[in-house]
């Protein structure tokens, strides 16, 4: 049986993380498809219902998940969760989906004349930006999480804010994707693009000048001259209105390396899903993030590690052995040599869930570690998100 | 003999929810197809080199690289799609432009133009795929019996597949408008088809089926569903539905397991085994239930296993070989 690197892992003492009064955001982080919706929204609800004022910024939300929290209009700002507080009344919840091309269209309109914001919103090169561009979810959610964080000051309708990351292709891409657009917005060519408007040869090198002239070149022959237009008036207004693209994200980038804020890395037991959380757990340590630790989600439960795999599978094996030379009533050898093979599985399911999780465990020593059993069915409402709450608390 | 499925098909588009195992079963369809002598190429675009840590070779560089060997004598090929090298790529075949592309990549153009230009990463990255397929077409001496995509998730691929409508916004005329048309030829021709890996769980079948829509409101070619990770149910629908109630025999199941030498800590077993066949009924409930959604759809459905040994190359073969027996390749 492996584990014992697991087993010397701290515990992640959730409860704790969640009544610490000076932690005022929770990151949820990971690989797609290890429950980061699930797990943001249970710890969201858990601090609720112990008298915190939370707000969870989910991203993808499956559909009944939403529906369970109150999601259903889709107007990017939160909304309290009927019914949520803690036993003596204390304690609120609140939820949103983000929206990111809306949240991108709210940055546009809140630095730009209603014009130019109008000529922005209806350019091609800016909607591509905002709808479909790798970086531009993880850039909304940043941006999304910075406004709710002032809002949580300036109003302190929020002591807790607990973020969703999206499911991006890797989940680093939270932490550089924001500042990725941001420089690239900010960035050198943009200044080359931006030139002409800016009265040509000030600061600009006459080499740029002539990469600009085949850049134009170039594109005029691929796209045609409309889009070069389109792109201008892009950059332009880009230039004009934002001016600091770079300064934005690294104001949230900032906020990400603050004492009141903690990560939370969620991983399922599986390769894939661990390296994941790997990069996480050593990228927040180069950065000097705070990690709270590691949620080990879908772990599976084995009812009495005592019997082992040996023992039930040669069980299983004599009791075929025997129901083969005598007929018994109804067949109840068969049964019990089926929940032998069955208890054998998963066993063995457990197994080597524990030993991906004890090389995790030993590459990283220090990380608090919670694991999570395996629930029999998805979470659709409250309650379900109540179970997995104490799950993870356990 | 199971009848062959999608014999006229060249391009194998493999989608599926993250943690469905797509890229795994990418690869095995790629082992499957290049059986008998032939020879398939595996083409990922997201930057992951999940290939490369599935085949367990050193990171794909922008170059179809041989990476393994099928049954029977078969060659799989792999290559990396990175949509920079695909815009250099397509600036030299297409414009003998290859200085100028270098000059534009230092000065961050490539960059720019491959990130911000609506459709224009997937057109390049799709594009591709499509030369390499249109190959085959012409009885290029490099060409490939199949070519299998390793593509973005479920939730991105009509988008991503759709490049027609991508790139309207960029270009209604023009050479990428033409390229854009070439592409759309090849992917949404009979010698395409889309393929969606699932699991046995409620997001994953829901993506799946929003997916299916999707592709089918766009007119792109559906393959076939796989659903992945399938374990064999041990107990019977009685022995299910007892489980389930908790009407199980304890005594006789005691009564067994002395039989066996297990007899021993009964009181402990005994309840530890029923809660598990408990556990076991419901989930089982459960998976019935996303088949039933999932037959709905009255598309091919292959289903492989969760292999208890995890995935390797080894397991790689072996789910190519379930592949072969329900008639690909």
């Amino acid at each position: 049986m492996s584990g014992h690197m697991l087993a010397r892992a701290p515990h992640l003492d959730v409860d704790a993380l969640l009544a610490d009064p000076s932690i005022h955001i929770i990151v949820c982080t990971g690989a797609g498809g290890v429950g980061k919706t699930t797990t943001a929204a249970a710890l969201a609800l858990r601090a609720a219902e112990s008298g915190r004022n939370v707000c969870v910024l989910t991203i993808d939300p499956a559909k009944r998940l939403a529906q369970a929290m109150g999601l259903t209009s889709l107007d990017n700002t939160p909304r309290q969760v009927p019914g949520v507080c803690a036993p003596d009344g204390s304690g609120s919840l609140f939820a949103m989906m983000l929206d990111m091309k809306r949240t991108f269209d709210e940055v546009v309109e809140s630095h730009a004349d209603p014009e130019r914001a109008e000529q922005i919103l209806g350019n091609p090169f800016y909607q591509a930006l905002s709808s479909s561009f790798a970086g531009t979810q993880e850039y909304m959610a940043m941006e999304k999480l910075g406004q709710l964080h002032v809002r949580a000051q300036d109003e302190g309708t929020w002591d807790l804010i607990v973020v969703d990351t999206p499911p991006s292709r890797s989940a680093l891409d939270f932490l550089d994707a924001p500042a990725r657009l941001g420089s690239f917005l900010d960035g050198r060519f943009i200044r080359i693009l931006t030139a002409p408007a800016r009265g040509a040869g000030r600061g600009i090198g006459r080499l740029a000048m002539v990469g600009f002239g085949i850049f134009t070149g170039v594109l005029t022959k691929i796209l045609g001259a409309q889009v070069l237009a389109d792109l201008g008036t892009f950059v332009a207004a880009i230039d004009t209105t934002f001016g600091g693209f770079r300064e934005r994200a690294d104001a949230t980038y900032a906020l990400l390396k603050d004492s009141g804020t903690s990560f939370v890395v969620v991983a399922a037991p599986e390769r894939d899903a661990l390296r994941e959380a790997a990069y996480f757990v050593e990228r927040l340590r180069t950065d000097d993030m705070p990690l709270a630790g590691l949620v080990l989600n879908r772990m599976q439960q084995v009812d009495d590690p005592e019997l082992t795999v040996e023992q039930a599978a040669s069980g299983a094996q004599v009791l075929g052995e025997l129901a083969d030379s005598a007929p018994d009533d109804g067949g109840r050898r068969e049964l019990t040599a089926a929940l032998l093979e069955l208890h054998a599985q998963r066993l063995q399911v457990a197994d080597r869930q524990l030993h991906l999780a004890d090389r995790f465990a030993a590459a990283h020593p220090g990380v608090a570690v919670a694991r999570v059993t395996a629930l029999p069915g998805d979470v659709h409402d409250l309650d379900g998100l109540r179970t997995v709450g104490a799950l993870i608390a356990r | 003999m199971t009848e062959q499925r999608w014999p006229e098909a060249t391009l194998h588009v493999v989608s599926g929810k993250g943690g469905t195992g797509k890229t795994t079963v990418a690869a095995a369809l790629a082992l499957a197809l290049a059986r008998n002598g032939r020879r398939t190429l595996l083409i990922e675009v997201e930057g992951r080199q999940g290939i490369a840590q599935l085949f367990d070779t050193p990171p794909l560089p922008y170059e179809e690289r041989k990476i393994a060997v099928a049954p029977e004598g078969g060659e799989v090929w792999a290559l990396a799609i990175d949509p920079q090298e695909a815009l250099l790529d397509y600036l030299e075949t297409f414009y003998n432009l290859k200085r100028a592309g270098s000059a534009l990549r230092k000065m961050g153009a490539v960059d720019f133009a491959t990130t911000i230009a609506p459709g224009l990463r997937d057109v390049l990255l799709t594009g591709k795929a499509v030369e390499v397929v249109r190959r085959t077409a012409k009885g290029a001496a490099d060409a490939y019996d199949a070519v299998i995509l390793d593509a973005p998730p479920t939730g991105r691929i009509t988008k991503f597949l759709n490049v027609n409508a991508e790139v309207s916004g960029l270009a209604r005329v023009g050479p990428i408008r033409n390229h854009a048309d070439l592409v759309m030829g090849v992917i949404a021709s009979p010698a395409t088809v889309v393929h969606l890996v699932t699991l046995l769980e409620e997001m994953p079948v829901q993506e799946t089926i929003d997916g299916v829509t999707e592709l089918g409101a766009a007119g792109l070619p559906l393959g076939g569903i796989v659903v992945n990770m399938t374990r064999p149910p041990l107990l019977t629908a009685d022995q299910l539905r007892d489980a389930a109630a908790g009407t199980l025999p304890r005594d006789a199941i005691a009564r067994s397991l002395q039989e066996c030498g297990l007899g021993a800590h009964e009181d402990v077993v005994v309840p530890a085994l029923l809660r598990e066949a408990a556990d076991h009924a419901q989930r089982v409930a459960l998976e019935d239930r996303e088949r039933e959604r999932i037959a709905t759809l009255a598309l091919p459905t292959l289903t492989l296993p969760l292999l208890s040994s995890g995935i390797d190359l080894g397991g790689l073969y072996e789910l190519a070989g379930i592949m072969h027996a329900e008639g690909v390749g």
